[in-house]
């Protein structure tokens, strides 16, 4: 009679354990918010706000991968300020590895609403049906720089507002140009002219020129001979252009005499650590060492200049940017697309400029940009000739391959490289 | 994906399985019953099972299906795999047949991994052997500090552990520093791809800029025998230290008990038939351990085949692509290159690997039923 009661008990404590178990397994996939995305509590940690709701004015899901506290704060703001003037709820989520939270919610049906996506991985996106192209729907579409506009087209298609671009140009140590006894006369406008400052401002342990050995820094040689990896249109693989091969063999020879070096050979993370520290007179980055200089190394002097042009004469300089992407799966698209093209106005860009030192992404802001910032105009500038980076679908493994090689620069033969990277290119975008 | 990672979850419930299920065995024969009692404790021993199933179908064996599903699909990352198209081999073809970056990439992996392995599982295993005896030795101050000393690499987060030794290993780190006091130029560790099969090689006069054409003229998997046989880059080694490191003391803490599960007066028996101490250890202790030894082998194997997450935080697979492994290249492949399938396809290649590498070593390690015959004499009274 015992036994049977206590077995009784066991039973009836196994089965409800089961059934707790069953229900914690199903509750957790089924109380995720159907727009949520990666954005369950656990993510609350990281910064998430909601703006005001409305019952009818729709909600979204924004994830974006900040590049820190200040664009997520500025991000938040605005979306606050666009949830009270629509009408539509807004949760803005900073994600912690964005491809990879995107991932998870393309595959399972519950991507967010609107989330940044980089020049790198639109075409991947946009060709598995990801993104809902609106681009030209925009009433702002013609206002966006041409290159940008390129960047984030795909079959012939404008799919994304560009969200702020940033181009890339040279960083000078005002401090060690002048104890090598060079002026504002001898900045460089020409590769002979990089070659010989560069070979000037060496004087170990300091060398002249430190540039990250990857395709989006080294690109800007291949650009300023007047060639590149793709054709303007992006549908002919180029990479082997003899004009290339040149300009990986003008690097290459800055290596040989000493007067290049990679940040990691130094014993730094990037470019800009490396001329941070002045281990490096002179380096190759983007607006976003502005803030890192101010930050880190505030009593480092230092000036701004245009990259040199090749023996071609051709100007060239990359464009980085990130879009708006609205999934193509939202619930919402007519509020996504009001809220896209709220962040990109000419008021709220400048705003995020000044919040976390982007530059807009339309020309009609460029003039307020300049009085405000006037020190940034080799950056704003370079749009005029700059190109964004190689955007075809399933390529990653191909770049990654091109910047491994490009590692190992100073002693490949550059022919080779750009040979293999030929192969690579064609199959991939052929196949 | 799933194949990667989960083999100790897999594992503990796959154990806890089996735990349950011999339990539940006595039970139901323990006496005779009537029929519907019988029934009764049958459904009893299914829901005592039930929690432990139901894991490992949710979260093993639907997972592991579905990856192979992927795996010969052209899932495109949208929406459930379900609804994408079956394409056969063709993911499988791209990375084992068909010339091309894809096959590269693994041929590079599997290298890279392969010269891990081969230095990782032996070294480990000899440094927790170590360790472990000298642990267990009877007079030994300050016993419980070793073992904890020894131990803490293994519970400190590894994340963290990857950090430390990044700034051990920068070009102006200690670890440099240290050898500069012997007067010698550390390399850059983290930045330096060249590998030591090939600096060997070049020391020994061997023009490694232009290597002989009979090691540059065959290749397999996309790769020249040159190329395979350039050794773990200088990065590789400093990844291969940080795993022997940290994973010695958990093998440490096995042998350990292990070592105290050996009777003494075994160990005295022998002292008194005049061994010395290596004899002892040769002929007494290494065979009472060799369940042990065959178990720290095996999670060693699996372990070493699979390593991601140091590379992920050290390297990301630089400098050049020496530190690319199977599962970073898996990972790679899926999540920043989008091509699921093939990300897929890597992991089961990986999946066919570990399992094969472990059969053989479950071969070479059976146990023998018939003795050597020259040792036949030494160990007679054993048999009798």
């Amino acid at each position: 009679m015992k036994d049977r009661r206590l077995r009784t008990i066991v039973l009836t404590a196994a089965g409800t354990a089961a059934l707790l178990l069953l229900a914690a397994c199903g509750g957790a996939s089924s109380s995720t918010p159907a727009a949520g995305g990666g954005a369950t509590s656990a993510a609350a940690g990281s910064g998430e706000s909601t703006g005001s709701a409305s019952a009818d004015g729709g909600e979204l899901a924004v994830l974006i991968g900040s590049s820190g506290a200040p664009e997520t704060a500025a991000v938040e703001a605005a979306s606050a300020a666009f949830a009270k003037e629509s009408g539509t709820a807004v949760t803005v989520t900073a994600a912690q590895d964005l491809p990879q939270q995107l991932a998870q919610g393309f595959a399972s049906g519950q991507s967010p609403d609107v989330f940044y996506v980089s020049g790198d991985n639109f075409a991947t996106y946009a060709k598995a049906g990801n993104l809902l192209a609106y681009g030209d729907k925009l009433s702002n579409a013609d206002d966006f720089y041409p290159a940008l506009r390129d960047q984030f087209t795909y079959e012939d298609q404008f799919y994304c507002a560009p969200k702020d671009m940033s181009t890339l140009a040279l960083f000078i140590n005002t401090d060690l140009w002048t104890a090598a006894g060079l002026t504002d006369a001898d900045i460089p406008k020409t590769w002979d002219d990089l070659s010989a400052v560069a070979q000037k401002l060496t004087t170990p342990p300091v060398v002249g020129l430190t540039v990250g050995p990857s395709r989006d820094r080294i690109n800007t040689f291949l650009l300023q001979n007047g060639s590149f990896l793709v054709s303007e249109d992006g549908q002919t693989v180029t990479a082997d252009d003899p004009k290339n091969v040149e300009a990986l063999q003008y690097v290459q020879s800055l290596i040989k005499d000493g007067s290049l070096k990679f940040p990691a050979e130094l014993g730094a993370g990037w470019g800009g650590e490396a001329f941070g520290k002045q281990q490096a007179a002179m380096t190759i980055e983007g607006p976003w060492l502005l803030g890192a200089m101010a930050k880190d190394y505030p009593a480092v002097k230092f000036t701004v200049a245009p990259l040199p042009a090749g023996p071609s004469g051709d100007q060239g300089t990359l464009v980085f940017t990130n879009c708006w992407g609205i999934s193509a799966t939202t619930q919402y698209p007519e509020q996504a697309k009001a809220y896209a093209e709220y962040m990109t106005t000419k008021q709220q860009q400048l705003e995020f400029a000044k919040a976390f030192g982007v530059i807009p992404s339309i020309t009609s802001a460029k003039a307020d940009y300049l009085t405000e910032f006037p020190d940034n105009k080799p950056f704003v500038d370079g749009i005029d000739y700059a190109r964004g980076v190689v955007g075809a679908a399933g390529i990653a493994d191909v770049l990654s391959d091109f910047d491994a090689q490009l590692q190992t620069l100073g002693t490949q033969d550059p022919k080779t490289i750009l040979e293999s990277v030929q192969q690579n290119l064609t199959d991939a975008i052929g196949g | 994906m799933s194949v990667i990672g989960s083999g100790g979850v897999e594992q503990t419930v796959a154990d806890i399985e089996h735990e349950t299920q011999t339990t539940a065995k006595p039970a139901r024969n323990r006496s005779t019953r009537n029929r519907s009692s019988r029934n009764r404790d049958g459904l009893a021993g299914w829901l005592f099972m039930a929690p432990a199933f139901i894991i490992v179908v949710v979260f093993v064996l639907i997972p592991v299906v579905s990856a192979l599903w992927v795996s010969v699909s052209d899932w495109s990352g949208k929406g459930s795999p379900l609804g994408a198209n079956f394409i056969g081999t063709d993911n499988y073809q791209a990375l084992l047949t068909k010339p091309g970056l894809a096959q590269r990439d693994l041929g590079t992996s599997l290298r890279n991994n392969m010269y891990y392995v081969l230095l990782v599982v032996p070294l480990q295993t000899v440094l927790a052997l170590v360790l472990a005896v000298v642990l267990n030795r009877r007079r030994l101050k300050g016993k419980g500090f070793f073992r904890s000393a020894f131990y803490f690499p293994s519970v400190t987060s590894s994340v963290a552990i990857s950090i430390v030794f990044l700034f051990l290993f920068n070009a102006s780190g200690v670890v440099n520093a240290v050898l500069a006091w012997f007067g010698i130029n550390g390399p850059n560790w983290f930045a330096d791809p060249r590998g030591v099969g090939h600096l060997i090689l070049g020391a020994l006069g061997v023009d490694t800029d232009n290597p002989p054409s009979w090691l540059t003229d065959h290749d397999f998997l996309g790769l020249t025998w040159w190329q395979w046989w350039s050794g773990p880059s200088v990065a590789m080694c400093a990844i291969i230290a940080l795993a022997i490191w940290t994973t010695a003391g958990t093998f440490m803490l096995l042998f350990l008990a292990a070592l105290q599960d050996i009777p003494e007066d075994v160990e005295e028996a022998a002292q008194m038939d005049g061994t010395n101490a290596w004899q002892r250890f040769r002929a007494v202790t290494l065979p009472a351990l060799k369940p042990t030894l065959f178990l720290v082998l095996t999670l060693g194997l699996i372990g070493t085949w699979q390593v991601f997450d140091q590379i992920y935080i050290m390297s990301q697979g630089g400098p050049a692509k020496t530190t690319v492994t199977p599962a970073y290249l898996s990972y790679q492949t899926s999540f920043v290159g989008g091509k699921w399938g093939q990300g897929a396809a890597i992991a089961f290649i990986l999946f066919a690997i570990i399992v094969v590498f472990s059969l053989i070593q479950r071969y070479v390690m059976r146990d023998r039923k018939t003795l050597p015959k020259r040792r036949r004499i030494a160990t007679w009274e054993g048999k009798k």
